[in-house]
């Protein structure tokens, strides 16, 4: 068509957001990496002010803020697994009992088993994938929702643990410990295997969702389910898959946990799984699906992880403030999600 | 059920179709799979003045998980549902404790007294903030109750100080520990709560309301409910009854755990409002159910100690039960289960309307 | 331009639901390089024809021809490979991905599994262009206004053929009330394109309730009533008085005739007064008066905006202009609630989504709507409800009987009547009826009929809207003639009034 044409349809097709006509808020509250933003500048803004405040206690080593990646390295792999799930649309609650059902299972297998840990560790992972594939398969076959059959892998998994073992079992074999104490020199500081493991996993999320079919699919699906369906998507196989990757991190996170900790524990990771979810949201992934980045959970899990670091270095300042910190920043994700949905819905 | 003159294989049909059937049987048959093992189940015995037995001992415990059902029961059934509950608990058992501890006279019953109402007082205010959330700001239940759910167990220990606070306090500790006409004096709250429960729902329109919200929320609307009124109304409500099982484990121990006083109850009492039959979409709800609901819970887990189980896996089978009564009542399991014609009964009804439904719908003209 | 073979034929189709028979027979043609609207009233079966033709449903019976090979299609997606693409009035895509992904998820290029970006939204703009709409394929949907959603949709089936192996380009486009909720502009944007694709060959079957955009639009119709066809014409060669003719009917049903006019002709003083209340996408402002004791019909196709009207009134939908007076005295109209306190009712034509709670039993669903009123605090008390609801029952005769029975299972006309009670028992200034005979058996509708006479007589205002114009004209002393969107003629009821009249001003769109 002549350019005349096209100027006009242009003008008429978009008029009710035109840019020029809403206003900035409105538009800025339209962009889809504003929570990211937000999230990022939040991460920005603590960590200066943490700096300024215990400057003198050496807040200021880059080593610090390493260890935001080495403390929380199993968090970052549970919450990926867990923005996958909520990218979906879905939920999953067995994330903690799962990270600690894989604590206990490495341990007793290494432990009590004598079994080497080179063969342990593919085998947790297959039974950690293979608990999403169960859970993604009756999720998706029998349209039970993914809270309730979830919930039954949450009781399920912490079961198992207890199953193996009331008491904790410490791990005293000699490749966990010289793997556990590996640390890699970056020139300013040093990462444990556990951190680097969690930036893969990171990093091939992100190559997976942005890059891959199946990865736009999970956006897809999120976005509206029916229409996924109805644009010749495979629904029940993206859903099914999801759940698996979920599982799949669990475990993974699982065995960071086990080599952080050094030890197997059936109560280990109890209430995890919120933790995963609350970085998910606070790293701007609508919880009802289809919008998010898997970055932003990066952010979500430091900005977590310096609460903790933070809350240490007060000294004065108790444990659960970290909890209600948490919620805090929850509430306020949600309702500047709120707020970014309301808006498109008009 | 109220039709005596029929046969009997109808009026087997008509008892295996009541809602509360299967919660029954389950119940019954969970009771007595535990006579082999323990052939002195039923008994019940008088020691001191007290009755002692493995179903007074059921229901005792199961207390704060009827209370905590019978509140998410109406939550679910205007088709919502309360993360919440647990860190409720321990919200007002910490908040009552540490209240109490600062008195100079633990025992005196005025400072008791108002002890318990700070805790409920603040029980019905999370109450309040959740249903605020929901109907009010139009956020899917499940999220908004996920926020007290978190900061809720980190202020109950800002409360208590991180500490596990102990009180020495006789009338509090009536509520969850004592006996009062031969019986844990608990049973007698539970009966209390629930009877003021079927009353509020039954005896007003209020239940009529619940359902119909939960029913059909846009009907609802076009006919006038004020079903944001009603929403906040239960969450109010559940978060109330969260507080009394508060009151009552806290009451029980003399103590506040800020950690752990009613972890992970709320997912019990979602389990408990399932197996009671009402449906997680909301809609049609039977208190009576979910008490039975609850006493399964308990008594599987009385009887996994009874029968000699060891005691761990009583996580494995209450996974085992969640998925199977969910499973039941998946009707795409019950069809490919069962079959078109085992089940034909239930499904003929929701059938026809599948086609029959979508046809017109692509005609409403918006 | 007619070529002399079709590229879809469709032949003897039959379709049946439990207990209805939605298509019987009926035969349908579509030539290349033609846009072919498919007429019909609710009911008629124009959606289950579209959706058997996409492969949502089975066929019952008859053959399905396209491109001279006889076809059967399983899903959408194997209807969509073979060449026919479906566009629906809600916008079936991802508002949350980039217009580029919503043309190509599912088939998106790749190089070694990973997405290739560049490509896929070049090959985007391109396809964007080529079909000369000016869109940012990078921009995610959602901040498009639905109208471009639209297109966008209509870009990702036409495209499914190019870009793969697997299609064989479309050879059908079928748009199914594409137009309903877009503005005039819109509209033209849209037809521009639908031009553009038959120019290049496509057959597009289009279903629209707006009569102008058929005669602006198409060159054939098809129109279908009652799930049979009632003709195959050159849009040319039919004007609009006879088009509408033959969607609803001339034949007068088997209905009892309800004898002469029975109509009082005093009808009382102004009861509802409607100042310019309008809502953008739902009708243009009207001004309507209502007294008391009339019976207002509503008159108007499918999708003219009678429904719409009648929730404005009700406050269902918030109106953005106007006013409402009831008795004299303002009302705010934000929510039903407002509407019912102030003594109007009104009964859904969506039964099963907007009127009953299926899992209630017929009692509970008839003293809804007076408990509502009353609040919950105050229970009807239970002999005087049992009274009620037996009255109720008797007088509308509801069956079964049975107060304890779920609403769910009764039958459509009963359920109907469940309804009715449920607001007959609040005793309301206006009753609102919207389509209150569809679906339901010829006694029931007698009997509905009946009743609102008796109700008129009594002194009840009621707004009635029904499908077939005998109906409305039997029943009402003023009849509101709607036409797309617009309330276009108010015509006080007398001999000179015949279904033709308001035929012709349905058709004309004009005052006399």
């Amino acid at each position: 068509m002549s350019a005349t044409t096209k100027t006009r349809t242009a003008a008429e097709g978009r008029t009710p957001s035109t840019p020029a006509q809403a206003s900035t808020a409105a538009r800025l509250l339209g962009d889809r990496r504003l929570p990211v933003l937000v999230t990022a500048a939040l991460f920005l803004a603590m960590y200066i002010g943490g700096l300024s405040r215990y400057q003198n206690y050496g807040f200021g080593e880059p080593q610090v803020f390493l260890n935001l990646f080495i403390d929380n390295g199993y968090l970052l792999v549970a919450a990926v697994g867990a923005t996958f799930v909520i990218m979906s649309g879905g939920i999953d609650l067995s994330v903690g009992s799962l990270i600690g059902f894989t604590t206990m299972f490495t341990a007793w297998l290494v432990e009590r088993q004598g079994l080497p840990l080179m063969l342990v560790i593919p085998l947790a992972l297959g039974v950690g994938a293979f608990g999403g594939f169960l859970m993604g398969y009756v999720i998706h076959n029998f349209e039970i929702q993914p809270f309730i059959v979830t919930l039954a892998g949450l009781f399920l998994f912490r079961g198992l643990c207890l199953v193996i073992s009331k008491e904790s079992i410490s791990i005293g074999d000699s490749t966990v410990s010289s793997m556990a104490q590996t640390r890699v020199s970056l020139g300013l500081g040093e990462l444990s295997i556990g951190a680097i493991v969690a930036l893969v996993v990171l990093a091939a999320a992100f190559y997976i969702l942005h890059y891959t079919r199946f990865g736009r699919r999970v956006y897809a699906i999120g976005g509206n389910e029916q229409s996924a369906l109805l644009m010749g998507l495979p629904l029940g196989g993206t859903k099914i898959a999801v759940y698996t990757v979920s599982g799949f991190c669990s475990a993974l996170a699982g065995l960071l946990f086990m080599l952080y900790i050094q030890s197997g524990d059936p109560l280990h990771a109890v209430g995890m799984e919120l933790d995963a979810i609350a970085a998910v949201v606070i790293g701007g992934t609508l919880l009802t699906g289809g919008s998010g980045y898997v970055l932003g959970t990066l952010f979500g899990v430091l900005v977590l992880g310096l609460i903790k670091s933070i809350i240490q270095f007060e000294g004065t300042l108790s444990s659960w403030w970290t909890k209600i910190a948490t919620g805090v920043l929850l509430c306020a994700f949600i309702l500047i999600q709120r707020a970014m949905t309301a808006r498109r819905k008009t | 059920m109220s039709t005596p003159a029929v046969t009997t294989p109808s009026r087997w049909r008509a008892l295996t179709r009541h809602h509360l059937f299967w919660p029954v049987a389950v119940l019954i048959a969970l009771l007595l799979v535990n006579v082999p093992f323990t052939p002195d189940f039923f008994a019940i015995r008088m020691t001191d003045g007290h009755l002692y037995g493995s179903l007074v001992s059921i229901v005792l415990f199961g207390s704060p998980l009827i209370l905590v059902a019978v509140g998410m029961t109406l939550v679910i059934a205007t088709g919502g549902i309360d993360l919440s509950v647990g860190a409720v608990v321990a919200i007002t058992g910490a908040l009552t404790c540490s209240y109490i501890s600062d008195q100079a006279d633990q025992n005196a019953l005025a400072g008791v007294f108002l002890a318990m109402g700070i805790g409920l007082v603040a029980a019905v205010v999370c109450g309040l903030w959740n249903g605020f959330l929901v109907a009010r700001m139009g956020i899917q239940p499940i999220i908004a109750t996920l926020i007290i759910m978190v900061a809720g167990r980190g202020v109950a220990q800002l409360i208590t100080d991180g500490q596990i606070i102990t009180i020495n306090s006789e009338p509090y500790k009536l509520i969850g520990g004592g006996y009062w006409l031969t019986l844990p004096f608990s049973i007698f709250v539970v009966a209390a709560v629930v009877a003021v429960t079927v009353a509020l729902t039954r005896r007003t329109a209020l239940g009529l309301l619940v359902e119909s919200v939960g029913g059909n929320a846009e009907a609802s609307r076009l006919v006038g409910i004020r079903s944001r009124r009603i929403k906040i109304m239960v969450y109010m409500f559940c978060a109330l009854c969260a507080g009394i099982a508060g009151l009552m484990i806290s009451s029980n121990t003399s103590a506040a755990d800020g950690n752990n006083a009613g972890l992970w109850i709320e997912l019990d009492a979602i389990l408990a409002v399932v197996i009671g039959g009402t449906s997680l979409l909301g809609g049609r709800f039977s208190i009576g159910g979910t008490v039975i609901g609850a006493l399964v819970i308990q008594t599987l887990t009385t009887t996994i100690y009874t029968i000699g189980v060891p005691t761990q896996t009583n996580l494995v089978f209450k996974a085992v039960v969640v998925i199977v009564v969910c499973l039941l009542q998946s009707p795409k399991f019950r069809a490919k289960v069962f079959g078109a014609k085992g089940r034909a009964r239930t499904t003929a009804p929701a059938e026809p309307t599948t086609p029959a439904d979508a046809a017109p719908k692509m005609e409403v003209s918006r | 331009m007619a070529e002399p073979r079709p590229v879809l034929e469709m032949t003897g189709i039959v379709k049946e639901f439990p207990g209805v028979r939605a298509l019987s027979g009926v035969d349908f043609r579509l030539f290349p390089g033609e846009i072919h609207a498919l007429m019909g009233e609710n009911g008629a079966g124009k959606s289950t024809l579209i959706k058997v033709l996409t492969g949502v449903y089975s066929l019952d019976g008859g053959t399905i021809t396209l491109d001279g090979k006889s076809v059967q299609f399983g899903s959408p997606l194997q209807a969509q490979h073979a060449g026919i693409s479906t566009v629906y009035q809600e916008v079936n895509l991802c508002p949350n991905l980039s217009v580029a992904e919503n043309i190509f998820i599912g088939r998106e290029p790749t190089r070694a599994g990973r997405i290739q970006w560049k490509r896929m939204r070049k090959e985007a703009a391109e396809m964007v262009d080529r079909l000369g709409l000016d869109i940012d394929v990078t921009a995610p949907l959602s901040s498009y206004p639905l109208a471009v959603q639209q297109l966008v949709a209509i870009v990702r089936s036409v495209g499914h053929g190019d870009s793969d192996g697997e299609g064989s380009g479309t050879k059908v486009l079928v748009l199914d009330e594409p137009t309903s909720s877009l503005d005039r502009d819109e509209v033209l944007e849209l037809f521009r394109l639908m031009r553009r694709l038959r120019d290049e060959g496509v057959a597009i079957l289009f279903v629209s309730h707006f009569l102008d955009q058929i005669y602006e639009i198409c060159d054939r119709m098809t129109v279908l009533r009652n799930g049979t066809l009632v003709g195959e014409h050159m849009v040319a060669d039919l004007d609009q008085v006879g088009l509408i003719e033959l969607m609803i009917g001339k034949a007068l049903d088997q209905l009892e005739e309800l004898h002469e006019h029975q109509l009082r002709s005093d009808v009382g003083e102004t009861l509802v007064k409607a100042e310019g209340l309008g809502r953008t996408g739902g009708i243009a402002p009207f001004d309507l008066e209502i007294k008391k004791g009339e019976v207002l019909g509503l008159a108007g196709l499918l999708g003219s905006g009678r429904t719409e009207l009648a929730r404005l009134l009700f406050g269902a939908d918030q109106p953005d202009s106007g006013k409402v007076t009831v008795a004299g005295k303002q009302v705010s109209m934000s929510a039903p609630n407002d509407a019912i306190g102030a003594g109007v009712a009104f009964c859904s034509e969506n039964r099963k989504t907007e009127g009953l709670v299926p899992d209630l039993t017929v009692r509970e669903n008839i003293i809804l709507a007076l408990q509502a009123a009353r609040g919950w605090t105050r229970p009807i008390p239970a002999s005087q409800r049992d009274e009620l609801v037996a009255k109720y029952i008797k007088a509308l005769d509801i069956r079964p009987a049975n107060p304890e029975a779920r609403v769910g299972q009764l039958s459509g006309g009963n359920q109907q009547k469940v309804l009715l009670a449920r607001w007959l028992i609040t005793q309301p200034k206006l009753l609102i009826l919207d389509e209150p005979t569809r679906g339901i058996d010829i006694g029931a509708k007698a009997e509905i009929q009946k009743l609102v006479v008796s109700l008129s007589e009594d002194g009840m205002s009621v707004l009635y809207i029904a499908a077939e114009l005998e109906e409305v004209l039997r029943l009402s002393h003023t009849i509101g003639v709607l036409r797309d969107r617009r309330l276009v003629a108010q015509l006080t009821n007398g001999p000179e009034i015949t279904t033709s009249r308001i035929l012709e001003t349905i058709a004309s769109g004009e005052h006399q």
